[in-house]
């Protein structure tokens, strides 16, 4: 191999390499594995998630249902796949939600600064003094329940993160002096805002998103387990999580089965963001 | 040479006519006076330089002519762009000047260009912004100026992004930036003191090239005599917000008038010379929102003498060359100390 001949300082950068995308590959592959799930339900589960059977209710984990079935006969693996296709659809609305709105009012605050900057960040400060969870039920409360509003309703509670974080990341970018040579050119403030900011700031934006994505699959969850998100019988990792409850002691693998899911899916974003953040940050290159 | 400026004959107005400029900026230590009853005139094909060391108002200047000083700073007095006023343009007219018959050259290239966006994009931006050239087209023309400011295989290099340019590359890039829409005015704000020597010197090249095929008038800010020297038609010596003495760069070599420019060229190494005198000026510059009552440079100066408590006008030393002096009109009465 070739490696081998390599000098030594080459081989340290290669180990070290490695360990950098050591979280990444470990996060992407959970992620991807979610993923599939949720876009090839159809193929890759073996039943119909909504087909009763009610002679087969409560079976424990066979060869013909591997992670067996619930109180109405229906098969758990089929609805633990399922059930990524909403999360997934879930926290790809709300993280877009909180990125789109988050960006905007974070860069608008920082470019024009003084009482706009005062006014937007004042107001995002309130919704983060909010427990997240609280905030979610009380916005469902107000919108009503249904999977869209859900999906806001998450959304709604990622923007102070977002803003803050664009905020930031503009008025480093605001002290560049290329900001200051776009303007000798005459490049309006439009122009400034979206080719010389937006491109500087998106990278730490779109790690947080990674991240947030991880948080957003189990605020779904939770407020599906509160009966605010997914409505029975569509199937979600929190209202299986809920019913499951209700058999712990006759039939484990129904509450077992959708907190793994829930589990190694919020890990793998994690570690994706991680790794993405470790990949990006200049301070943690060699 | 004759007294008069290059195409000063002509009826054509100056490129640029600094009329009586003020600027003062606020301070909590009080009412800073960074540039006053500065005046200064560029002709079309001249290169015009201004000198002086740090704080001395050559940057306000520049930016005051760019309409760029800080919102808090108050200007007062005339700037002309071919005859055009400037001072009272509304910001959104002002906005259509810059880097159209106004164009800026910063000292330091790499952090003026933005790190995410490739040269090309950046070069080609002015057609853009100011001719709404589609970019297919800005790009193509910007690959034309990177050519004509010799960046080796600009086919090539156009897709690159700034970091992986040279110092002096990323220089020419930003001259090339400048140049793209031909004004008539180019400031370039100390554009060589990042480079080294030899970079230096290809960049004054191409200045000087510009000047010729493209007749741009040229406002060279610098702290570097030997780049004024080397490049200027004309100069202008600053200290502390004001012209202390103004001429054509041979007179201002030869036969400084001021005090000030005297020992600065005294302070300044030469090749070929033993630097056992090489001087350096004492005190400091004064602060802009305590300026002393008389001459600026007086607490500095050694041939200081009575009159110099109150400030002197430009006086008449040459045709065409003028200081900030009384000793331009007045003996001292008593003899006054050398400098060395």
């Amino acid at each position: 191999m070739t490696a081998v001949v390599d000098s030594g300082s080459s081989r340290h950068r290669r180990r070290f390499n490695w360990r950098r995308w050591l979280l990444l590959l470990i996060g992407g592959g959970l992620v991807s594995i979610v993923l599939l799930c949720a876009i090839f339900a159809e193929l890759i589960a073996p039943f119909s998630p909504y087909d009763l059977d009610v002679s087969n209710m409560l079976q424990g984990p066979s060869t013909g249902h591997w992670l067996g079935t619930d109180e109405v006969g229906r098969d758990e693996l089929s609805r633990v796949i399922y059930a990524a296709r909403i999360s997934i659809e879930v926290a790809l609305v709300a993280v877009g939600v909180g990125l789109l709105g988050g960006t905007i009012i974070g860069i608008l605050a920082a470019y024009f600064g003084g009482w706009i900057d005062l006014i937007l960040m004042r107001f995002m400060e309130l919704l983060f003094s909010f427990p997240a969870i609280l905030l979610a039920v009380i916005l469902m409360a107000s919108l009503g329940t249904s999977m869209l509003n859900a999906m806001i309703a998450i959304g709604i509670i990622f923007i102070p993160g977002f803003s803050r974080l664009a905020r930031a990341a503009t008025n480093d970018v605001l002290r560049q002096q290329y900001i200051d040579a776009a303007r000798v050119i005459g490049m309006s403030d439009g122009r400034i805002l979206t080719r010389e900011i937006l491109p500087n700031v998106v990278t730490p934006l779109l790690v947080e998103a990674a991240v947030a994505f991880a948080y957003a699959v189990l605020l779904e969850s939770a407020l599906s387990f509160l009966g605010l998100g997914a409505q029975p019988p569509e199937p979600s990792w929190g209202n299986m999580l809920s019913t499951g409850r209700g058999f712990m002691a006759q039939a484990p693998w129904l509450g077992i089965a959708p907190g793994m899911a829930m589990f190694l899916c919020v890990l793998g974003f994690n570690l994706v963001g991680d790794g993405l953040r470790d990949v990006f940050d200049p301070h943690l290159r060699d | 040479m004759g007294n008069l400026r290059a195409h000063q004959c002509t009826d054509r107005p100056p490129t640029l006519a600094i009329d009586n400029l003020q600027v003062e900026i606020a301070m909590q230590r009080g009412l800073a006076r960074v540039v006053d009853k500065v005046n200064i005139e560029v002709w079309p094909k001249e290169i015009v330089g201004v000198i002086g060391e740090s704080g001395s108002g050559k940057t306000m200047t520049a930016l005051s002519v760019l309409g760029l000083i800080p919102q808090r700073a108050q200007l007062s007095g005339e700037i002309r762009l071919s005859g055009q006023a400037l001072t009272r343009l509304p910001e959104a007219a002002f906005r259509k000047l810059r880097g159209d018959r106004i164009a800026y050259i910063p000292q330091d290239a790499l952090r003026a260009l933005n790190p995410v966006l490739r040269v090309d994009m950046q070069v080609g931006e002015p057609f853009n912004i100011h001719r709404r050239t589609p970019w297919q087209e800005a790009k193509r023309r910007a690959l034309g100026l990177l050519s004509a400011v010799h960046i080796p295989e600009p086919q090539r290099r156009a897709h690159e992004y700034p970091h992986q340019f040279s110092g002096g590359m990323q220089q020419r890039a930003m001259i090339a930036m400048g140049l793209a829409l031909e004004p008539e005015l180019l400031i370039a704000d100390e554009p060589t003191t990042a480079l080294d020597v030899t970079v230096q010197a290809q960049v004054l090249r191409l200045l000087r090239e510009i000047r010729e095929s493209h007749g741009t008038a040229i406002l060279f800010i610098t702290h570097d005599l030997g780049v004024i020297s080397e490049l200027c038609d004309w100069v202008y010596v600053m200290y502390a917000g004001s012209v202390l003495e103004q001429g054509p760069v041979e007179t201002i070599f030869d036969n400084p008038a001021h005090p000030y420019t005297q020992m600065l060229l005294r302070a300044t190494p030469t090749v070929g010379t033993v630097h056992e005198d090489l001087l350096s000026i004492p005190g400091t510059i004064p602060q802009p929102f305590e300026l002393p009552a008389g001459c600026r440079f007086a607490d500095r100066c050694p041939y200081r003498f009575a009159p110099c408590g109150r400030e002197p006008p430009l006086l008449q030393a040459n045709s065409g060359h003028e200081a900030r002096c009384w000793l331009l009109v007045e003996s001292p009465v008593s003899s006054a100390a050398s400098i060395s």
